[in-house]
């Protein structure tokens, strides 16, 4: 066969039960933990993703409290110098590389496949190989902490104080490789969205159809594809400074400290937006659910998701403002870094018309988007502040910074996506989750959140610094911080009061059914959990909101694919017509072990140089056995 | 000399406390940018309730209202571009503004490393250069500009009322110029993270009018003082033959060690271990006692001593005036 039948209302060569039961025949995991080791279903894959990652926000939680601790009160010694800044370091690094990254890029596996109408996400063995290895990474980091020889150098590890001279030990070295694990992790998920949203969308859905979270996620994978070998270059080239004596960073032999501080925030920059973009996806996507009318200005927020991740890379130096810059550069970053605000307030106008105009339903997702108006427009504010160069060289490297921050990727990411874990539960669990915790959590995460992070800001105006791991009795801060320690309480208390809703709920909540909140996107046509093949029949769209198109349950599908193999329906980029039907690789165990020499490889060398020759070999025969030829060739297209 | 109690009332490292021409400036800037930000925010906010909870629901989906709709989104669009045009020429100017300060009197270099401050006053001849570490002067209403020097690694020079801040980094030079407008003691601290005590990185700027000032330069390029008191005497000797001048100089004796900070006239300091605690003959005698206890991690190594020993050191000190 050819050429794919043009789509028409039910194919009707076999019956519903019958297409279902071969599907999962064909679809379903192996049993056993080899089985389970071996899956590679995207949203199995995603949904260990999300989970890990929400272990690493407990833990980075933690780490947050103890610091808390430390800091309630002048020149206290719960923890000394050297144990707190390996906690703020772990704290950075973990909720940047361990939590906020890799979580939103779990519910980008987890939702785009899903959202576009496939089966399967492109190249699942790598999406399983990329898992196992961020997994390793975590690991190898906290694994470090609880030896006490965790990196203590802070997340954006600036040389020469990570450099070879002034961080001896491994403790650099393992920050360094655990970024290795987290960006070739990161890299591998990012290709498969690139490639899932190009070619397996379903017939119909040409670009202008594709939903905001989708497009959200594939500018953010474009993101990470452009800047992650930014800080893999920096931290191959820290790795050699320190393990095999080159000088890039040692200004003595000709090396270039500020060279480290460009070339980590190229990265850098972009990684706020890699968090930040998901999370405008993900609320271009529920507040039209819950506004019961399709998003205002769908147009307008692509391109501003566009604009976004383009101006994303002009505008690292606003990161350096205080390390001496010539006049013009200070003056292109000003200006670049206060444009980006233009994109973020053509979101923010888009949403609130799109609510002035439907009729708000107030559950627990549109609460945590109406606080993340609320505190990223806060947050967004303060960016536009330490935007001006002169502004910032009074609050650079302060607690008013910390205040921005978190402002942005808390209120900024981490609401919509406690929103999603709200709007998506009964997607991923067929559960619903409680509407009264849920409203507890929000309100004391809403003010435990403020009543924290608000007062940061008036402390780095009275001048506190970052990083610091004490202060002196006579400064006039102890009040402040002890009344921050204290609602650091309140925060926690919230998110408790979230955990405590989603384990109860995923075993006793309320059976969700298929579409629960009457969304109007298509992971929401199929069964809550989805079956291993998402789809019975894949979908035809014929419009940008296609639940809400339909005159009834009956959706336009198409047939054609095989159900005695794992097969796809390839589309083309721009007007999705069907091009192709290709094969879906089937479970592997091969992945694991891939992951695992690869994590062999990049300890050992830490430790030794030549780990990089004879760590290959075990990577060599395990993607050997990845890629062995098996079965029937493809069919012709 | 100015009480120390001046030094911890409020303010003495703030933004908001500005007291110096730059800070000025930066918290005029400041204050006009929060306060356009914060009508931003209560606009938005004003939008977003209305949006919420409006009663009228009923023309929603026709054309019409979409369109008036796009003109607004778009007016607000327009809005946004204009504001952040607006602070960004307001930025620039400010900048230009930190910039016109000219004709320096009082040029020092400052050595930051880990963790204490060195300064070093400049002079066209070479023997009226002198050195001092975590305290400088300064003339009220007389333009100072530092050379900014990281010796290790990156530290950050920051009097928040002073001026804003500027990296100190090796194998680079960068330049900070500012001007006191009133006489008192502003703290200073380093604002960039550099390793264990990061957190006790501070040091204080004292500016006083010109007359002090200079007396202050005079008694600051001469030699250390030679002790009159038995004990200090003694102190002074103890401190010679022990490891203490390997790493520290003091002008006028055989003590030329250059690894911490100057001693020769630590007597006239207000405080010690880079702003950790006010210089007293006590403060002088418990830190050499246990410097990693007061400071863990720092550079200091623990010279034992006996308890008369130490007061003997600490009364040398303490008379370096």
């Amino acid at each position: 066969m050819n050429q794919e039948p043009p789509p028409r209302p039910l194919d009707c060569e076999l019956d519903e039960a019958s297409v279902s039961e071969a599907l999962s025949n064909t679809w379903r995991a192996k049993p056993g933990l080899w089985g389970a080791i071996g899956n590679v279903d995207h949203k199995v894959i995603a949904r260990r993703y999300i989970v890990t990652a929400f272990v690493f926000l407990i833990l980075g939680g933690f780490l947050a409290l103890a610091m808390r601790l430390q800091l309630s009160g002048p020149e206290l010694r719960y923890i000394g110098p050297d144990r707190y800044n390996q906690i703020f370091t772990m704290h950075g690094s973990n909720m940047m590389f361990l939590f906020a990254v890799p979580v939103m890029e779990a519910m980008a596996v987890y939702l785009v496949p899903l959202m576009v109408g496939t089966r399967n996400i492109a190249f699942p063995r790598l999406n399983a190989y990329s898992y196992w290895v961020f997994v390793t990474g975590g690991i190898l980091l906290w694994l470090s902490f609880m030896l006490d020889a965790a990196p203590d150098v802070g997340w954006f590890a600036y040389v020469p104080l990570s450099g070879p001279e002034f961080s001896a030990g491994k403790r650099t070295d393992i920050w360094a490789q655990m970024i290795t694990f987290t960006e070739l992790s990161a890299l591998a998920i990012a290709v498969e969205i690139v490639v899932t949203v190009f070619t397996q969308r379903a017939p119909g859905m040409s670009l202008d159809r594709i939903p905001l979270l989708v497009w959200a996620m594939l500018v953010m994978a474009f993101l990470v594809i452009i800047a992650m070998p930014a800080i893999m270059f920096a931290s191959s080239t820290l790795i050699m400074d320190r393990l095999v004596g080159t000088h890039f960073y040692n200004p003595a032999e000709g090396g270039d400290v500020l060279l480290w501080q460009h070339v980590f925030w190229f990265f850098g920059h972009p990684e706020v937006y890699i968090i930040f973009l998901p999370a405008v996806g993900m609320v271009s996507t529920i507040l039209p659910t819950f506004a019961q009318r399709p998003v205002f200005g769908y147009l307008p927020l692509v391109m501003a998701l566009i604009a976004t991740g383009i101006l994303s890379f002009g505008l690292w130096v606003h990161h350096m403002f205080v390390v001496g810059l010539p006049r013009l550069g200070e003056s292109f970053f000003t200006a670049s870094s206060m444009a980006i605000a233009v994109p973020a307030g053509i979101q923010i106008f888009c949403w609130l018309a799109t609510l002035w105009a439907g009729r708000p339903i107030f559950k627990v997702p549109l609460l945590f988007i109406i606080g993340f108006i609320i505190t990223f427009v806060i947050g967004g504010l303060t960016g536009v502040m330490v935007a001006s160069v002169p502004f910032d060289t009074q609050v650079h490297d302060t607690y008013f910074v910390v205040a921005h921050f978190h402002y942005v990727l808390v209120g900024g990411a981490v609401f919509p996506l406690l929103a999603a874990v709200y709007y998506w539960f009964p997607k991923i669990t067929g559960r619903m989750m409680s509407e009264t915790l849920g409203a507890y959590a929000f309100w004391l995460i809403f003010i435990g959140f403020h009543l924290t992070f608000f007062p940061m800001h008036i402390l780095g105006l009275q001048g506190m610094p970052r990083r610091v791991y004490t202060y002196q009795p006579e400064l006039p801060w102890a009040d402040l911080n002890l009344f921050v320690s204290f609602s650091a309480l309140v925060l926690t208390a919230g998110f408790l009061t979230f955990f405590i809703d989603v384990i109860r709920s995923w075993r006793y909540g309320p059976i969700a059914g298929e579409n629960p909140w009457n969304a109007s996107t298509l992971e929401w046509a199929t069964a809550s959990p989805p079956p291993p093949f998402n789809f019975p029949f894949i979908p035809v769209v014929d419009d940008r909101n296609p639940l809400w198109a339909r005159s009834g349950p009956e959706m336009l599908v198409s047939a054609g694919l095989r159900t005695d193999r794992r097969e796809l329906l390839v589309t083309s980029v721009v007007e999705a017509l069907p091009v192709a039907r290709e094969s879906s690789a089937p479970h592997s165990v091969w992945p694991f072990w891939a992951a695992i020499a690869t994590s062999i490889m990049l300890i050992w060398s830490m430790f030794s140089p030549w780990a990089v020759v004879w760590g290959a070999i075990p990577i060599a025969i395990s993607l050997i056995g990845w890629f062995w030829p098996k079965g029937a060739p493809e069919e012709a297209a | 000399m100015l009480p120390l109690a001046l030094c911890s009332c409020t303010g003495i490292q703030s933004v908001l406390d500005a007291q110096g021409q730059s800070a000025v400036l930066l918290s005029n800037l400041i204050f006009l940018i929060v306060f356009i930000c914060a009508i931003v925010w209560l606009c938005v906010m004003a939008m977003l309730f209305l949006a919420l909870f409006r009663r009228d629901r009923t023309a929603n989906q026709n054309p019409t209202a979409e369109r008036a709709m796009g003109r607004v989104v778009a007016c607000a669009v327009c809005a946004t571009v204009a504001i952040i045009a607006g602070l960004t020429v307001f930025s620039f100017y400010t900048t230009r503004g930190l910039n016109s300060l000219e004709d320096e009197e009082v040029t020092i270099r400052v050595r930051a490393q880990q963790w204490w401050w060195q300064f070093i006053y400049h002079d066209r001849d070479r023997r009226r250069m002198f050195q001092t570490a975590n305290e400088i002067h300064v003339p009220v209403g007389k333009t100072v500009r530092v050379f900014l020097e990281g010796v290790d690694v990156i530290h950050s020079f920051w009097v928040p009322s002073l001026a804003g801040k500027q990296d100190a980094i090796p194998g680079r030079e960068n330049v900070l110029t500012f001007r006191a407008n009133r006489a008192g003691i502003y703290r200073g601290q380093c604002a960039e993270f550099c390793g264990l005590q990061h957190s006790h990185m501070a040091f204080l700027v004292i500016a006083e009018p010109e007359d002090n000032y200079l007396q202050w330069e005079d008694q600051q390029r001469g030699n250390s003082m030679e002790p009159r008191e038995m004990e200090a005497r003694s102190g002074k000797e103890i401190f010679m033959n022990k490891q203490c001048s390997a790493c520290h100089t003091i002008r006028g004796t055989l003590a030329a060690g250059t690894t911490g900070p100057d001693l020769t006239h630590v007597g006239s300091r207000l405080t010690i271990g880079a702003g950790l605690l006010e210089r007293t003959p006590g403060s002088l005698a418990a830190w050499i006692a246990d410097p990693q206890t007061l400071k863990p991690g720092n550079n200091m190594p623990l010279v034992p001593l006996t308890a008369q020993e130490l007061r003997q050191v600490a009364g040398y000190l303490e008379g370096l005036k």
